[in-house]
Order: C-alpha cells, then sequence, then structure tokens
C-alpha cells in the first residue's frame, strides 16, 4: 500500500470498482455539498470532486472534498494545471492531505476561455504529466520540485504526503495513434490509475484498450471506463457537435430519439454500457460521470449490477 | 518579426486629448512589413486625425514622420528636430519603440497608436499568426521545429491534451492543435519516438516569470 486510499485498497483486491462524481456548487452553499454527498454515500467506492469544471468558479475541490469525506465519502479530488502554478499545486497538496484526503485525479484543465472568467490569465507552470511526476516525487521521493525534502527543519521528520495518484485518458481525442502514447507517459510518471473520457463508442474503445493491452499497460495502471448516463438526445447532439475529442455514434441518438421515455431509456443505455465494459479484459473498474443529475447513480449503480459495494473491515 | 495593429482611431483621439501640437511617428522596420505602423500608416492616421479635429471645430497641429527602427537610440536621436515644439509624440511603432522615444525624449508624453500583439509572421495577405514566446530555453529540436509553447493554447510540454479532435484546438475549431501538427511532423520525420520521452519541468524563470530580462554579452563590450 502506497497510501491510506480506500479506492487504492479495493483496487489492490482485485475489486471492480465503481467511482462517481460530485460538482460542487457555484455558491457557497454548504448544504448542497451535503446532500450530493449523501445521494452517493454507499452506493461508490470513491467520488471524484471536480475543480472548477469547464473553467467555471465553484466550491474549491479540496474544501467540497473535505465536507465530502465527513459526510462519509472516499473523495478522488481534481486537480487541474490551468489555475495553480507549482507553488499552490504542492501547498494544496499538503493541504488536502492533513485534512485526511487520499486521492487526487491530475488534470490539464479545460482552458478558462471556456468559462465565466475567459480573460483570466492561465497558468499551466506544469502540464498534467509533469504534475503526476510532483506529487510521485513528493510521496515517494518524499521531496518537493525544487528537490528539498519535505520537513520543517532539517532536525524534523520527513512527513510527506502520500496520495493515490489518478490521471484522465481521452481514447477518443486526436491523434487516436497517439493516445495510447500518453497513456504509457502518464503511467511512466508515476499514475496509479486511469478514468476515461465518458465512452459511447465501444468499438472505437475496444480498439484502443487492445492497444492498452498490446502494451501490457493494463498491468502497469488500475483503469476505470468512463460512462455518463444522458436525459436526452439532445445532450448527445450538443456533445457531438461542441465538445471536442467525444466520439458519438449517431445510432445512438437515434435509439434516444425515439425513446418513450428518454431518461429511463439513458439509464439502460449507461447500464448496457457498464455491463460490456465489465467484460473487456483490463478494465477495473467504471466511472459514473452524472454531470448535475447525481441522483440518478444509485439507479445505475443498482441496476448495472454493481451493488451492494464492497466492505473494508 | 513583431507584429502589432492600430488602435480605433476614436482611442487615439482621447489620448492626444487637448495637446495642440502632436508628432505622429512611424517606424520603417516590423510594423511596415505588417503594415500596420510604417511610413504609410503614419501619414494615413495622420490626415484621419487632422480631419477628425477639424470635424470637432479644434485647433490640433499633426505633423508626421517615419524612423528607420524606433528601437534603436541611433535612429530615435534623428527625431531631435522634429519633436522640437511638439507637445505630444504618438508612437506607431510596436512597444519597444514607443518606450524607446519615451526613455529618449523624456520631458514629453508618448502614447501608443499600436497594440503589439505577439512575435510571429504572415501566413498570408492580411493574416499574421503567432510563433514564439521569447521564453527564454528553445525546445524547438525536440518538437520538430514547432514550438508548443506558442502554438498549444496550454503551453502542454507533453501533449496534446484530450481536448485535440481533427486537427484543431478544443477553444476555437480556427485554431490548429499545435500538437497534432507536432505529431504529425514527427511521424513524417520518423522520430515518433521524441514523444514517448517526458519533456522535463520548465524553467520559467528564463521567461517572462523571472522578472524583466536582460541579455549581457562581455565579449561585445567596447
Amino acid at each position: 500500500m502506497k497510501t491510506g486510499s480506500h479506492l487504492e485498497t479495493l483496487l489492490g483486491r482485485g475489486e471492480f470498482v465503481a467511482t462517481a462524481e460530485l460538482g460542487p456548487p457555484k455558491s457557497a452553499d454548504l448544504q448542497l455539498i451535503k446532500q450530493k454527498a449523501s445521494i452517493l454515500r454507499g452506493f461508490v467506492d470513491a467520488v471524484n470532486i471536480t475543480d472548477n469544471q469547464t473553467a467555471i468558479v465553484r466550491v474549491s475541490s479540496i474544501a467540497a472534498g473535505k465536507i465530502a469525506f465527513d459526510e462519509g465519502l472516499e473523495p478522488i479530488i481534481q486537480m487541474t494545471c490551468r489555475d495553480r502554478n507549482r507553488l499552490a499545486i504542492q501547498s494544496d497538496l499538503l493541504g488536502a492531505y492533513v485534512l485526511g484526503l487520499r486521492n487526487l485525479l491530475c488534470l490539464s484543465g479545460d482552458h478558462q476561455s471556456f468559462g465565466n472568467h475567459p480573460h483570466a490569465k492561465n497558468v499551466y507552470d506544469l502540464d498534467s504529466i509533469q504534475l503526476v511526476q510532483v506529487l510521485k516525487g513528493m510521496r515517494d521521493e518524499k521531496i518537493f520540485e525544487c528537490g528539498e525534502e519535505i520537513r520543517n527543519s532539517k532536525k524534523s521528520d520527513i512527513l510527506e504526503p502520500r496520495m493515490f495518484l489518478g490521471v484522465a485518458a481521452n481514447p477518443f481525442a486526436d491523434p487516436f495513434e497517439f493516445r495510447v502514447i500518453r497513456l504509457a507517459k502518464k503511467i511512466k510518471a508515476g499514475a496509479d490509475f486511469v478514468q476515461t473520457q465518458c465512452i459511447f463508442d465501444l468499438p472505437k474503445f475496444k480498439q484502443w484498450m487492445q492497444m492498452v493491452v498490446d502494451q501490457g499497460l493494463h498491468e502497469k495502471v488500475h483503469l476505470l471506463a468512463g460512462v455518463m448516463p444522458i436525459k436526452s438526445y439532445r445532450v448527445l447532439q450538443y456533445m457531438k457537435n461542441n465538445v471536442a475529442g467525444m466520439s458519438i455514434p449517431d445510432d445512438l441518438i437515434q435509439r434516444m430519439k425515439g425513446a418513450e421515455e428518454p431518461k429511463a431509456e439513458g439509464v439502460e443505455v449507461c447500464c448496457e454500457m457498464i455491463r460490456q465494459l465489465r467484460e473487456i479484459p483490463g478494465i477495473h473498474g467504471v466511472h459514473i460521470m452524472a454531470v448535475e443529475w447525481e441522483e440518478i447513480v444509485p439507479a445505475i449503480v443498482q441496476k448495472a449490477g454493481l451493488s451492494p459495494r464492497p466492505q473494508i473491515q | 518579426m513583431i507584429i502589432a495593429e492600430q488602435k480605433e482611431i476614436s482611442e487615439i483621439i482621447e489620448m492626444i486629448g487637448d495637446h495642440k501640437k502632436v508628432l505622429v511617428i512611424g517606424c520603417n522596420t516590423c510594423v511596415t512589413v505588417c503594415l500596420s505602423g510604417g511610413a504609410k500608416e503614419a501619414a494615413i492616421l495622420a490626415s484621419a486625425l487632422r480631419l477628425a479635429f477639424r470635424v470637432r471645430g479644434k485647433q490640433v497641429e499633426i505633423e508626421e514622420t517615419s524612423i528607420e527602427r524606433q528601437c534603436e537610440l541611433e535612429f530615435v536621436d534623428t527625431l531631435s528636430s522634429a519633436i522640437k515644439d511638439k507637445e505630444l509624440l504618438v508612437s506607431m511603432g510596436c512597444g519597444i519603440g514607443v518606450q524607446t522615444i519615451a526613455e529618449r525624449f523624456n520631458h514629453l508624453l508618448v502614447v501608443p497608436a499600436l497594440n503589439t500583439n505577439f512575435l510571429g509572421l504572415p501566413e498570408k495577405q492580411g493574416v499574421w499568426v503567432e510563433r514564439c514566446q521569447a521564453c527564454g530555453q528553445c525546445v524547438l529540436d525536440k518538437t520538430g521545429g514547432i514550438c508548443p509553447i506558442s502554438r498549444c493554447s496550454k503551453s502542454l510540454l507533453n501533449g496534446p491534451c484530450g481536448g485535440s479532435q481533427d486537427g484543431k484546438c478544443e477553444i476555437n475549431k480556427e485554431i490548429d492543435c499545435g500538437w497534432h501538427l507536432i505529431y504529425e511532423r514527427l511521424k513524417a520525420l520518423g522520430r515518433l519516438e521524441f514523444l514517448a520521452e517526458i519533456m522535463p519541468i520548465k524553467k520559467w524563470s528564463t521567461s517572462r516569470d523571472g522578472g524583466p530580462r536582460k541579455v549581457v554579452r562581455e565579449d561585445m563590450w567596447l
């Protein structure tokens, strides 16, 4: 065990894990965080706490993560390179660790031009791969990026933050052939687990996964396949036309369009996808991204046969 | 070269304010090539300003001139007689030109007629594109001669990120993904192995982040 992470323990035991997402509120709304946490509690093994996703200002991922932790969840703190330089990143990592948080997902972050502060200066002091390197160095080498040991003074003990480190992978972005090279770099940098972009195009994902397995990467890292329940065909159409790095088959749009009860159909599609993903060698879990639809996660977990979640004594 | 574009004339008029004797100064180097601040543009701007003040019923003397390079003191010194009776200088140089004139003639107010955009080149007639951010630590040897600092929207060193699609950047379908270009170039060169290596964390101290920069070469001292 590298860390005290519940997620690490489960993955280490060979469990097929389920993670979900909790988007912090756009205001100082403590109750909403608690409410979302109570919906997810017991249904998933860990919950990603997003970091100003789509570059819109929200409650910080670490603060919301601490609240979720106190509510009985196992948070995966998302950290982007967009808003923090290496000082802030390392400081926030120490902060997250002393608050009891044990998982961290390293991301580049959506460009600020997407969000509600498009005129902001961006940072990108590090990129997501270098971020993993720095945080792994803090955990395993017990040093800061600058090379100094993590201790208060020469006479003090070294007290390093020990985080279970995740990265994202997008099998559907271009250039397709580069995507596996990039994953290999992330693993080389020190990733312990990977969560993929949401999968709608299963044949393309299988093609990517075959390349991952051919290179033996599935044995070096825990792969969690991303899924997203959708409420309507319009969401799919929007993503197909406006979100870069997505692959959405037309027959899925047609299926959702023809559904009498689109929300129920969306849940069914998601559960079918989970069952199929579970059959793919090298997949160690699913990551359910129910964006602003957290309340549907328990139903998906149950219908997809992922319930009850394993407990650790 | 340095790419710049002219400010809105209303903004330039506002900067001139109540000054009565104004000299518009063009620059015959970069901003001439990018058609924003050369002798021709200085003449056009001066005419437009004269007309604008006449329409407003204001008596303002606007003259124009142009020098070889506003960023070199030898050339800036040639302005000495032209500026003698002036109250305000309007520089049509880049930001460096404005500052060189301001340093040399520090008793006069110098205002910029251009916004300095970036270091780049004309891609085709009427289109200029950025190519260098002057980060002070060139990595073009590892990226097939395509700069990730200036051409990736996030200046990633180990890109492309997950937002690259059909060769375009996630922020705008009009922008090429710099890392897609790098990938294609290295593939064509048979050097894809460059991409398998993790590019080390950059020392941004050589960039603007290290404070105002200075190059000192003692071997060139007289």
